[in-house]
């Protein structure tokens, strides 16, 4: 059963040079129980897209259209349909999100005892001691040690892997169905990034939620994730499980990304490839494949096709697409 | 906390000291005497001068001066013998010739419509400079906005002595709304409806130069408060707007108007010169004026001092409210 099915999500942001496209014609289905893993570089939209679902981005400056229809607990709702004040009733049950920096993402002046439990209280018609009960429990299962002593404690006195527990109890409090993992690892040291992806996969398992997980981290994706959509200037460009996008990229942007990974099983070079150049400017997208200009192969493919046409997302296996006119007919 | 307040008052006292003592120092390098000041404008009768000057401990040396002050402070203090007798108890800050009176018990006058006038402006500038500065950050960029900004720039650009002269024209002497100040003052106790009828237009004179400023700065605070990540998960927790505001962005956009809002307050209670002068009140800085001008010793060294001591003494009220409202900030 899909949790999520998003169709066509488009985000834009007006600005006084010109309209930012940050996000064009993006669908994905998350399944539940799956993880979802979306790699791209900075700018390329993953963010923008998770925050669009979660209404989180500024109504007044970001323009959305498209449908997600997430599977909460009373029936199908379209995310991008319901207004503001509906969509509080979802954010923070069904659906849940995790930041990037466990440092500023909680309120400094409280304990997190209370911001734990508020999250609880806002969803929950309960006696304050019953979300205090499930607070426990929850800081208990994210591994904080002697939990109820330290639901009196501040965030100033957590380490940074501690906070993001403290973080992740706090989304998964209402036992959310899905739950947005937005670069949870980024700002932690290599170690705590290990213990919180394990820890991530246990709750999974226990608490039967979809992960989307929001990284540039391709290390993370091949352990945590079971499907992979690489985007880049605002698009999808390939999407596979997770053993078929390493073995056989189709892409050369997804080649690109992989080949900049340094790996023991490769012959060693001095320097680690890079894709040369630079993303496009999301003002003025290239009337072809966003990729072309900085892409190596698009000799092989006839008549400067790359650089006047979008390449469309086409099936190359078995719930795998890219967007790319090399390999397109070989695969038809 | 207990040591760190007694420290912190062991500190207060040393600056007192070091305060009285400079003020003292100034006076007494200054070309005048004050025991010739004491008997009129057109007296040079050598016998009544010296008589004085023996009377107000001016004949000892500079530093017995000094301690015979600080000495009255605790025990009271006495001049002359006979039918001049005349008895300042303790706390003492000496007498002064020209008023004809202990100056405690001048300051025990002026004190209580000093501070009316403070507490008074201190209340309405928080009112209207809090809210004003919250609503204008809510609906930025909006008519409230617009016109909040109009506010502050008549506010912060006025000189109070201005606006204080504008409303005794318009409103005293124009529209009659008010009686004239008199040049008196009555308590709380015993009038408070008479009490606040004089009071009203140096409230209102004061606190509109305070609330443009602090206008000002709660726009700006609640605005850079509302980008911080942790609001953005208290958002995402699914909380209303009015709490996400009410609860966890003014919270934080609020705690440094307490240090602002108690030095503003601690700076007034020394003395609002020009509007007590505008409004005929006969409060502290008033006092403090009078003495200057009649080069009234007495009067300008416990002037200085309880200003100085008000400052210092609100200064640490302020630091412990703020470990209260700032965990981060711990008081040992």
């Amino acid at each position: 059963m899909s949790v999520l099915i998003v169709q066509n999500l488009n985000v834009s942001f007006p600005t006084p040079d010109g309209t930012v496209r940050a996000v064009n014609g993006v669908s994905f289905t998350v399944e539940a129980g799956e993880t979802l893993a979306i790699v791209g570089e900075s700018g390329s939209g993953k963010t923008v897209t998770n925050l669009a679902m979660m209404g989180l981005l500024n109504s007044s400056s970001a323009q959305v259209s498209g449908s997600a229809i997430l599977q909460t607990k009373s029936g199908p709702v379209d995310l991008l349909a319901i207004d503001s004040n509906d969509l509080r009733q979802y954010r923070g049950k069904d659906i849940a999100m995790i930041f990037q920096d466990p440092m500023s993402s909680l309120h400094p002046y409280y304990t997190i005892g209370d911001q734990i439990i508020e999250a609880h209280q806002v969803h929950n018609q309960v006696d304050i001691e019953i979300s205090r009960t499930r607070t426990i429990e929850l800081l208990g299962l994210v591994g904080i040690p002697d939990p109820e002593s330290r639901l009196g404690s501040f965030p100033h006195q957590f380490s940074g892997g501690m906070r993001q527990r403290v973080m992740i109890a706090m989304a998964l409090v209402n036992n959310p169905s899905l739950l947005i993992a937005d670069e949870p690892t980024t700002a932690l040291d290599v170690t705590v990034q290990a213990q919180i992806l394990r820890l991530l996969k246990d709750l999974q398992k226990e608490f039967k939620m979809a992960i989307i997980l929001i990284t540039h981290d391709l290390g993370v994706v091949a352990g945590a994730a079971d499907k992979v959509n690489v985007m880049y200037a605002g698009r999808i460009v390939e999407s596979a499980n997770v053993f078929d996008l390493y073995a056989k990229p189709s892409m050369p942007y997804t080649k690109g990304l992989l080949d900049s990974v340094p790996r023991l099983d490769r012959p060693h070079t001095d320097r680690l490839l890079a894709i040369p150049g630079q993303p496009p400017s999301m003002i003025a997208l290239p009337p072809g494949c966003s990729f072309a200009p900085r892409c190596s192969r698009t000799a092989e493919v006839a008549g400067n096709k790359c650089f006047s046409q979008m390449p469309e997302l086409t099936v190359r296996g078995e719930g795998h697409t890219a967007r790319c006119f090399i390999g397109e007919r070989a695969a038809q | 906390m207990l040591g760190y307040i007694s420290r912190r008052l062991g500190v207060t006292l040393l600056i007192l000291l070091g305060v009285s003592f400079t003020v003292y120092v100034i006076f007494a390098f200054l070309p005048f005497d004050p025991a010739s000041l004491t008997c009129g404008k057109n007296c040079n009768d050598p016998g009544i001068i010296e008589a004085n000057r023996k009377r107000l401990g001016y004949d000892l040396p500079f530093l017995m001066q000094y301690w015979v002050f600080i000495k009255g402070l605790f025990l009271g203090r006495t001049y002359g013998e006979g039918a001049a007798f005349i008895d300042c108890p303790a706390p003492s800050l000496g007498y002064s010739f020209q008023e004809h009176s202990c100056v405690t018990s001048l300051i025990g006058e002026a004190l209580p419509v000093t501070l009316s006038l403070a507490l008074g402006a201190l209340v309405l500038w928080l009112i209207v400079g809090v809210g004003l500065g919250i609503l204008a950050a809510r609906y930025r960029g909006r008519v409230v906005d617009s016109a909040s900004t109009v506010f502050v720039l008549i506010g912060t650009s006025l000189p109070t002595f201005l606006t204080g002269l504008l409303l005794l024209v318009f409103v005293v002497i124009k529209w009659r709304i008010l009686p004239f100040p008199a040049g008196n003052y009555t308590s709380f106790f015993e009038d408070p409806f008479e009490w606040a009828q004089i009071l009203f237009l140096p409230w209102i004179t004061l606190a509109f130069a305070y609330a443009a400023l602090y206008t000002r700065f709660v726009r700006s605070a609640v605005i850079e408060t509302s980008n911080e990540d942790y609001i953005r998960t208290a958002r995402a927790k699914g909380l209303s707007e009015g709490t996400i505001l009410g609860k966890h962005t003014l919270r934080a956009a609020l705690a440094p108007i307490t240090t602002m809002a108690g030095l503003d307050f601690a700076g007034l209670l020394g003395g609002a010169i020009l509007t007590e002068t505008v409004f005929n009140l006969p409060g502290l800085g008033r006092l403090a004026i009078g003495a200057v001008r009649e080069y009234d010793l007495p009067i300008i060294v416990a002037t200085t001092l309880l200003a100085a001591a008000i400052v210092v003494v609100i200064n640490l009220i302020v630091d412990i409210l703020y470990a209260y409202i700032d965990p981060r900030v711990r008081i040992v």
